[in-house]
C-alpha cells in the first residue's frame, strides 16, 4: 500500500518537474514583457507597459512583422499551389519510380535549406539578382518546404476516391472544373495544414533570411530579434521578451483559426 | 440505343479485358452485364462511359459514333458502386451538379433538383450532407443526380452491392420500377446472378472478356448456352454430371436414359439438371439417380437435399416437410434436363 502511494507520488513529482521544465519558458514569455527589469528568471512582474512603448520606438520592429507576413504568406501560397498540383499529379498519374522520387526529394529538402547548401544558394541568389529581395527568400524557403508538402498532400489526394472525379467527368466537367469543384474542396483540410505549417516554418526561420537580406528594412522578425542587443553585446531582455511575445501572437492566432475552421487531420493510411 | 462493334481493350500489362465484344442494347432496355469478377464487365461499362479508351472497335449511342468522344460529350449518366456522392455538397447541390456544369442558372437548377428529389422521396434530406445519410439514401441521391441530367442512357456499376441484404431487395424493386417509369436505356454491371435475373430485360453473360450468352432472364435460366453459364446462373448451382454415350443408352451417375439423336459413342457429354427440376422417389427407377441422403439444408420454404451416390454428389430441392431422413436410400428423378457436348448446349429434339 505504502509502496503504491510512494510510487504514485514519485510519478506525479516527476511529471510536475518535466512539465515545469517545458512551462517555465512559456511563463517567462508571458511575464517578462510586463516586467520593469526582466531577468532570465521567471517571477511575478513589477508590472509596466513601458517595454511595449520601447519596442514600438524601434524603427524596424513593426516593419519586420510585416516582412515576416510577406515572406511567410508568399512562401505558404507558393508551397500550397505547387505542392497541390504536384501531389495531385503524382497521386493520379502512374509515374515509374514515383515513390523513390518522393523519398529522394524528401531527403534532398533538408539539404536545400540546410547549412551545406548555403554558399551555392547565396551564389545563385547573387547571380539571379535575388539578394535583398522578398522574392529571393520566398523562393529559397519554398524550395526547402515543397518536398515534405508534396509528400503530405499526396497522402490526402490518395485518400480521395477517383470515382468522385470520374463521376464529375461523366457529367461533362472539365479538368479545371473538377479541380475547383471536387478535388480542392475535398483536400481543403490538407491544404490548410500545409499553409499553416509553411507559414510557421518561415516565421521561425532565421539562417536564409539573415544571409539573403542586407537591408534591415526588409528583414523579418526572426532576424530583427537578433539585433536587440546593447552596444556592449548584452541582450536587451526587456525588448527581446516583448518582441518575442508580439512576434508569436499572429502565428498562435492563425493556428487557432485554422484549427477551428478545418481541424488538423493527418489520417493517412487509415481506412474510413 | 447503344451498339458496340468489335470492342477490344488490352491493358498496358497485356491483359485482354475485352475481346471483340459485339452487342446492341435497344431503346428503353434494362440490360445486365453479368459475370464473375475479372470477366471484363466493369471495363466494358467504363468504356461505354468513356472512362476507358478501347484499343479497337466502335461504340455508337443513338447512331452517333462516340468511341473517341470524352465522357462528358456522350450524354450518359453513371452511378458508381460507391455512389460518389460529393461529401462537401448538400443533397441539392449534389443533384444539381450536372446542371451546374451545363451552366443552368442556380434558381432553375435548384427547382429541378427539388423535383427529382421529390420523385425519389428525398425532399426531407435536401439540405443534408452525404455524411448524414444512410447507404440507401446516398444511393438515391446518386440516382437523382443521374436523372437530373436527362441522359440518353444510364450506366450503373454494381448498383446494389453496397447495400445490406434486406435493403437490397427493396432497392431492387425500386430500381426496376424507376427504370420502367423513366423508360431510359439502362446498362448495369453485376456479379450477382439473382440481381441480373430479377432486374434485367436482357442479360449478357461474360467470361474472360468475351460474351458467352445474350438473352432474356428466362432464356438464360432455362437454356444456358455453356456449362459455364449453367454453373453460374441459378441460386442453387445446376448439377453437371459426366455422361457415357453407348449406341443404345446414355449412362449418367447410375441412371440410364435413351440416347438422343446426334450423339455418337465416345462424345464428351455433360448431363445438366437443376436441383429445382428433380423429384425424389423412394423406390428404384431406371431413369433416376440412386444415392443416399447425406445433407439437408433448410432454405425456408424448401430444403436442399444432397444425395451421395458412389462417385458423385447430386443436389435437389424438395418442398418443406417432404425431407427424407438422413442416411436413407433415395432416387432423384429429373423432370427437365440439358445436354452439353464439349461444354456447349445441344439442341433439344
Amino acid at each position: 500500500m505504502i509502496r503504491h502511494v510512494l510510487g504514485r507520488l514519485a510519478a506525479t513529482v516527476f511529471i510536475a518537474v518535466v512539465l515545469a521544465f517545458f512551462t517555465l519558458p512559456m511563463l517567462w514569455l508571458a511575464s517578462a514583457p510586463f516586467d520593469d527589469t526582466p531577468t532570465i528568471t521567471t517571477s511575478i512582474p513589477d508590472f509596466t507597459l513601458r517595454n511595449f512603448a520601447a519596442i514600438l520606438d524601434n524603427p524596424y520592429a513593426l516593419g519586420s512583422i510585416r516582412n515576416s507576413l510577406i515572406q511567410g504568406g508568399g512562401a505558404a501560397a507558393l508551397v500550397v499551389v505547387l505542392a497541390a498540383l504536384a501531389a495531385y499529379a503524382l497521386s493520379r498519374v502512374r509515374v515509374p519510380g514515383r515513390d523513390i522520387l518522393l523519398y529522394v526529394l524528401l531527403l534532398l529538402s533538408s539539404v536545400v535549406t540546410g547549412t551545406a547548401a548555403m554558399v551555392p544558394i547565396f551564389e545563385l541568389a547573387t547571380r539571379l539578382d535575388l539578394i535583398d529581395t522578398h522574392l529571393g527568400v520566398v523562393l529559397v524557403v519554398s524550395g526547402g518546404l515543397l518536398p515534405a508538402a508534396i509528400f503530405i498532400l499526396k497522402d490526402f489526394m490518395d485518400e480521395t476516391p477517383t470515382s468522385y472525379e470520374e463521376s464529375a467527368r461523366v457529367f461533362g466537367a472539365s479538368p479545371l472544373q473538377i479541380l475547383r469543384h471536387i478535388v480542392i474542396p475535398l483536400v481543403r483540410p490538407g491544404l490548410a495544414t500545409i499553409a499553416v505549417w509553411a507559414l510557421a516554418s518561415v516565421w521561425g526561420g532565421f539562417l536564409f533570411q539573415f544571409i539573403l537580406l542586407r537591408d534591415p528594412e526588409k528583414a523579418p522578425g526572426s532576424v530583427i530579434l537578433y539585433t536587440l542587443y546593447t552596444e556592449g553585446g548584452a541582450p536587451r531582455l526587456d525588448l527581446i521578451s516583448t518582441f518575442s511575445l508580439l512576434y508569436s501572437l499572429p502565428v498562435v492566432a492563425m493556428y487557432l483559426f485554422v484549427s477551428h475552421r478545418y481541424g488538423f487531420r493527418f489520417h493517412g493510411g487509415i481506412k474510413r | 440505343m447503344i451498339s458496340l462493334n468489335g470492342l477490344t481493350k488490352v491493358f498496358p500489362g497485356g491483359v485482354r479485358a475485352l475481346d471483340g465484344i459485339d452487342l446492341t442494347m435497344a431503346d428503353g432496355e434494362f440490360f445486365a452485364l453479368l459475370g464473375p469478377s475479372g470477366c471484363g464487365k466493369t471495363t466494358l461499362l467504363r468504356s461505354i462511359a468513356g472512362l476507358e479508351t478501347p484499343t479497337s472497335g466502335t461504340i455508337r449511342i443513338d447512331d452517333r459514333d462516340v468511341t473517341r468522344l470524352p465522357p462528358g460529350d456522350r450524354d450518359l449518366a453513371m452511378v458508381f458502386q460507391d455512389y460518389a456522392v460529393f461529401p462537401h455538397m448538400d443533397v441539392t447541390d449534389n443533384i444539381a451538379y450536372p446542371l451546374r456544369i451545363k451552366k443552368v442558372p442556380r434558381a432553375q437548377r435548384n427547382t429541378t433538383a427539388a423535383e427529382v428529389a421529390a420523385r425519389l422521396s428525398l425532399t426531407e434530406l435536401l439540405h443534408r450532407r452525404p455524411g448524414a445519410l444512410s447507404g440507401g439514401q446516398q444511393q438515391r441521391v446518386a440516382l437523382a443526380r443521374a436523372i437530373a441530367c436527362h441522359p440518353a442512357a444510364f450506366l450503373f456499376d454494381e448498383p446494389l452491392s453496397n447495400l445490406d441484404a434486406r435493403l437490397r431487395l427493396e432497392a431492387r424493386t425500386f430500381l426496376k420500377r424507376l427504370q420502367r417509369e423513366l423508360a431510359v436505356t439502362t446498362v448495369f454491371v453485376t456479379h450477382d446472378q439473382a440481381e441480373a435475373l430479377a432486374l434485367a430485360d436482357r442479360i449478357a453473360v461474360m467470361s474472360q472478356g468475351r460474351m458467352i450468352q445474350i438473352g432474356t432472364p428466362a432464356e438464360i435460366f432455362h437454356r444456358p448456352a455453356t456449362t459455364f453459364v449453367a454453373s453460374f446462373i441459378g441460386s442453387t448451382p445446376m448439377n453437371l454430371l459426366p455422361a457415357q454415350v453407348t449406341p443404345t443408352a446414355l449412362h449418367v451417375a447410375g441412371a440410364t436414359f435413351p440416347t438422343p439423336p446426334g450423339l455418337a459413342p465416345g462424345d464428351h457429354v455433360t448431363y445438366g439438371v437443376r436441383p429445382e427440376y428433380m423429384d425424389l422417389s423412394p423406390t428404384e427407377r431406371p431413369d433416376a439417380f440412386p444415392g443416399r441422403i447425406s445433407v439437408l439444408e433448410n432454405l425456408g420454404t424448401h430444403t436442399l437435399v444432397t444425395l451421395e451416390s458412389p462417385d458423385t454428389l447430386i443436389q435437389l430441392v424438395v418442398p418443406e416437410g417432404d425431407e427424407p431422413p438422413i442416411g436413407t436410400p433415395a432416387w432423384a428423378v429429373p423432370r427437365r434436363s440439358l445436354l452439353y457436348r464439349n461444354g456447349d448446349l445441344l439442341p433439344t429434339p
